[in-house]
């Protein structure tokens, strides 16, 4: 809110990510106004941001745009979790329609210059035929058909129409990958929160993080930095799902592809975990996207890298499972010498009082008989 | 059934035959005199086991276990039982814990060697990162370590010792920087790329990344192992971006056509796909390395095909070899034959000018190229070898 000029509306700040971001824009001292924009108040402290009730859906959003002379819209409404907004064709209508009401809008006002986008990596779709890493000008193997990657696939061609009609107006779309962190609620992370977490048999899925303080920064970067374009956005490295589970320590049950679906349907309709099919081939296949453009052009560097974010998520969880690595760690405990003394292992006769069977005065023995007692 | 005459079978817990009436007199001596000797006193049956172990130490010398059964010793008043009696006791109870301990390093000894201690560590901090997940995989799923230590050390003795894989013209894969193994593919099932991959590893130190089919990462537990050992999908955009991060990248451009050929076409090279390594390899400038070998194709000869099955299961060809549907699981076995890898000169591209990838003609001359190295290269072998399983 310091001396900058730029008047910013963003919407989908109901949720906690939104809330978040926006209050991130606020701090920039390039941002004079943040304006927040959604149907439900939002929930926490939106520090700085002015929020504004209007519904996207409906061509209020115009008027605001037009009386609060906004210059900057950041679009972050675009939901993948059917449940939180009641059900699936709400989701539809709130991503699809709420986002061609809102790019008519910035259409019709000539005070808009930059538009952000908050899409996803989930436009890639996963299948078998994927290459490993995806690229900004790939396109998904298989056009999606349902659900919210049909959702985004939509969006983006929205939003590509908008970048062609205003060609004036500069343009970025962040296809974040699976945001993650202590505070995200999204269908992946309900399904790391499973104490037992299914797994498809026989395969095991590529998976990339993005934690959700970057995400902040990202939207602040996006914002403070005018690079038009579409850009990847992903923590470094890569997880293997095998191996999240395992950092959590949780066990997993392997299921074959058709079992998880029906398990996945069945715990949607518990409303445990949301288990749409496209989730389940990304649990399945997996999916990896390239970010050189993300540092190179958007000159953007996320603080966390994918294992790092993941450990930042896995810190909250409280494991259930775990039982081999501390049988491990017990027998490792009990080994006669650690790696860390056996520079000093040939001179002590490594084997020789432990084998007789007279009683060895080494008095680390006998404190280690009492710990294996005990 | 009220009106059911009831007839007694057996001697209600007496000796006998159980004919209901007196036992004989030689069963009647078989009984022990139960009734009228005393039982013993409960204080000898309650710790029968501490005080045959204390009897047991005392016999051997102060024992380790002793401390443990402390106090016992001083039961001095063992039973006065006779030489035949038997008891119960706990089969582990009376082992004494040095007994386990150093019956532990000597098999430790034993699967360890020498340095049984450090590396048993070694082995033990190795599995509490496999099962904590602290381990780092490459974009592509390629986990260095589990391949080199497991998937190699699988594949090593079947390379040596089965196949007796013999290689020539190793020096011409560059020792660093992308370079593209081009092969001819045979076998029925791909165990020619698995054996090139671990003989490459072993002669050269580096990891042949394989670039495989579709049908691979569609298949569970195939497609994970693929991914694990380095393998990716057989894609421009893969085997570009692994060129230009200098990888080591295997190609078998015959695909089902080259591996599933029947034995009466053994070595003659099918059509080269539609030459998409070679563009792969011009785009990124990296040399050709072709790669013939000989032996792949005897291992399962393959002599029939059901297509109609296969169609049906989804797979390129269900094989019938001469032993394999005939013997079950154990025609499963390859065949012993000699292996011959021969590695061809290294064929350079980064010659020609930056949009010869775009040229179709140029692609098909450097795709000729190679397909006639190798199967020069493949005759030159088979002239040479005296056996296949020689």
């Amino acid at each position: 809110m310091a001396g900058g000029d730029k008047v910013v509306l963003v919407t989908g700040v109901s949720r906690d990510l939104g809330r978040r971001c926006a209050r991130a824009i606020a701090e920039d001292p390039s941002v004079r106004r943040v304006i927040g924009v959604d149907v439900t108040p939002p929930r926490g402290d939106i520090g700085d941001v002015s929020f504004v009730r209007a519904d996207i859906r409906n061509p209020v959003i115009a008027k605001v745009i037009a009386k609060e002379d906004v210059d900057t819209v950041v679009h972050m409404s675009v939901i993948a979790t059917p449940g939180s907004s009641g059900g699936r064709t709400t989701m539809k209508e709130l991503n699809v329609i709420g986002t061609m009401q809102l790019l008519a809008a910035c259409q019709k006002a000539p005070s808009v210059t930059d538009l952000v986008v908050k899409s996803t990596t989930t436009v890639y779709g996963a299948s078998s035929r994927d290459p490993a890493m995806f690229t900004e000008d790939m396109n998904p193997r298989g056009a999606p058909r349902t659900g919210y990657a049909k959702d985004v696939a939509e969006i983006e061609s929205y939003v590509r129409g908008f970048a062609r009609r205003r060609s004036d107006v500069r343009v970025t779309m962040l296809r974040c990958a699976n945001v993650i962190g202590p505070h995200v609620v999204s269908p992946l992370m309900s399904y790391f929160r499973l104490p037992v977490i299914p797994t498809v048999l026989g395969f095991d899925a590529r998976l990339q993080f993005l934690h959700e303080d970057d995400l902040r920064s990202l939207i602040q970067h996006a914002v403070a930095h005018e690079v038009p374009g579409t850009f990847n956005v992903a923590g470094d490295g890569i997880l293997m799902l095998s191996q999240a589970v395992r950092r959590l320590q949780r066990p997993a049950v392997r299921l074959p592809g058709f079992a998880v679906g029906s398990l996945g349907s069945a715990l949607r309709s518990a409303r445990v975990a949301d288990f749409s099919p496209e989730q389940k081939s990304f649990l399945t296949y997996g999916r990896g996207v390239d970010t050189t453009q993300m540092r190179q052009v958007l000159g953007f560097e996320p603080r966390f890298t994918t294992a790092e974010a993941f450990a930042d998520f896995a810190s909250g969880l409280p494991p259930t499972g775990g039982r081999t690595d501390r049988v491990l760690a017990g027998v490792a405990d009990r080994l006669p010498s650690t790696p860390a003394v056996t520079a000093a292992g040939p001179d002590r006769p490594a084997a020789g009082p432990a084998l007789s069977v007279a009683p060895s005065p080494g008095p680390s023995t006998t404190t280690r008989r009492g710990e294996s007692r005990g | 059934m009220g009106d059911a005459e009831i007839i007694p079978i057996g001697t209600r817990g007496k000796p006998g035959r159980g004919t209901g009436k007196q036992p004989s007199s030689a069963a009647r001596g078989l009984a022990p005199k139960a009734r009228t000797t005393p039982r013993k006193p409960p204080t000898s049956t309650t710790e029968p086991a501490a005080a045959t172990a204390a009897g047991a130490d005392g016999a051997t010398g102060p024992v380790e276990a002793a401390p443990a059964t402390g106090g016992h010793d001083v039961v001095s008043t063992a039973p006065v039982v006779s030489a035949a009696t038997t008891r119960e006791r706990h089969p582990l109870r009376n082992i004494p814990t040095s007994a386990w301990l150093s019956a532990f390093q000597q098999a430790a000894m034993e699967v360890f060697g020498e340095q049984w201690e450090p590396r048993l560590a070694h082995f033990l901090a190795f599995l509490r990162r496999r099962v904590t997940g602290d381990y780092v995989v490459d974009e592509y799923g390629f986990d260095a370590e589990i391949t080199q230590r497991f998937f190699m050390a699988a594949l090593r003795p079947i390379a040596q010792q089965w196949f007796r894989i013999e290689v020539r013209g190793i020096d011409n894969i560059p020792t660093e920087g992308g370079a593209l193994v081009v092969s001819n593919h045979s076998g029925t099932i791909p165990v020619d790329g698995l054996m090139t991959m671990v003989t490459i590893h072993d002669q050269t130190g580096r990891h042949l990344r394989a670039l495989g089919a579709d049908l691979v990462f569609k298949m569970p537990v195939i497609s994970q192992l693929a991914r694990k050992g380095g393998a990716t999908l057989a894609c421009n955009e893969d085997a570009e971006r692994m060129l230009r991060g200098g990888e080591l990248v295997g190609v078998w451009p015959e695909g089902f056509k080259g591996i599933g050929k029947p034995y009466s076409q053994r070595y003659k090279l099918q059509r080269f796909g539609r030459g998409g390594f070679v563009s792969a390899a011009l785009r990124t400038g990296v040399p050709i390395v072709p790669l013939a070998v000989v032996g792949a194709e005897e291992i399962y000869p393959l002599v029939g095909n059901i297509p109609a099955l296969a169609r049906l299961i989804g797979i390129p060809y269900i094989p019938i070899t001469p032993l394999f549907p005939l013997l079950g699981p154990l025609g499963l076995v390859p065949l012993p034959s000699k292996w011959l890898l021969e590695f061809g000169e290294p064929i350079r591209t980064d010659e020609y000018e930056p949009g010869a990838a775009e040229d179709p003609m140029l692609v098909f001359d450097v795709t000729d190229q190679v397909r006639e190295t190798i199967q020069q290269t493949l005759y030159s072998l088979l002239m040479q070898r005296t056996s296949v399983f020689k």
